[in-house]
């Protein structure tokens, strides 16, 4: 039985509104991010606010409130979540490594060699910037 | 019967979120994910070795900390993109663990993580090629990558 979205009590209204602002707010700026920043390699960082925290404020927003409007645990969410996160860093790697191979053939000097030593890249941007 | 327990219980789990705990669907649920671990089972794929799996919460509730946290620390970041210059890196380091699965969660951690991204993992080498949104202290961030997460895994995954 669903109760309407103005009768849920009071405390489990601000939770979700809590909950679905952070998690709105975090995607938004990753999505500025996404517009701002400078360089690819920089670029890739911004959406993972969304795909953490951001999803995840969301999620927690909408287990609270069909839990409290359906007086039932609805917690299904969590499935959306954990497939978020699990299934991102393939996409991430595969962006990511198709960047690096471009940089290195076309030798763009930013992207580290393939046996670089550790922490060889840091020198060059630092240089740069 | 079942060559892939864990799996086969997830998967009765996910059957449960998904269409309501009632008897009937965990009678089907379970149905499902035996065939579906059969299946599986004919990929052959590489077991997972636990070794402490009961530091797995533990891990869980570090990285939902250390993610709530580069979730700040990125959003400033961005926001501030114009007026403070941050100082974005390559980072290679060395791993020690070298177990798939321990490797994949790492991976998972890392890019779920704002501020790291998983670049490229040699498995020649076993080094792992990160980019860091803030490298303004990379011997902090090697310290983090190796003691507070590849160790607890190097448990989990003994």
């Amino acid at each position: 039985m669903m109760v309407n979205a103005a009768d849920i009590p009071l405390w489990a209204a601000v939770a979700v509104a809590f909950f679905l602002l952070v998690g709105a707010t975090l995607a938004l700026i990753g999505a500025i991010g996404f517009v701002r920043l400078p360089t690819f390699y920089e670029r890739i960082h911004a959406p993972t606010l969304g795909t953490s925290w951001g999803i995840g404020g969301i999620m927690v927003a909408s287990m609270i409130f069909f839990s409290v409007a359906a007086s039932r645990i609805a917690i299904h969410e969590i499935l959306i979540g954990i497939f978020v996160t699990v299934t991102t860093p393939i996409t991430f790697m595969l962006l990511a490594r198709a960047a690096l191979h471009r940089d290195r053939a076309e030798q763009n000097g930013k992207a580290p060699d393939k046996h670089t030593g550790s922490g060889s890249g840091p020198e060059e941007i630092q240089d740069e910037a | 019967m079942l060559p892939y327990p864990i799996l086969t219980l997830m998967l009765v789990l996910m059957w449960l979120l998904l269409n309501g705990f009632t008897l009937g669907h965990l009678l089907l649920g379970i149905v499902v994910a035996v065939f579906a671990s059969w299946a599986m089972a004919s990929l052959r794929p590489e077991k997972p070795k636990f070794g402490k799996w009961y530091l797995l919460p533990k891990l869980f509730g570090i990285v939902l900390y250390d993610v709530a946290v580069s979730n700040l620390h990125v959003a400033k970041v961005i926001l501030r993109a114009g007026s403070r210059k941050h100082n974005p890196g390559f980072l290679a380091i060395d791993l020690e663990i070298r177990d798939h699965f321990a490797i994949a969660v790492l991976a998972v951690v890392l890019t779920s993580t704002p501020g790291s991204a998983w670049l490229e993992y040699d498995s020649n080498d076993n080094t792992v090629l990160l980019h860091v949104l803030d490298i303004d202290n990379e011997a902090a961030w090697r310290d983090t990558i190796k003691n507070r997460y590849e160790k607890l895994l190097m448990e989990i995954f003994a």
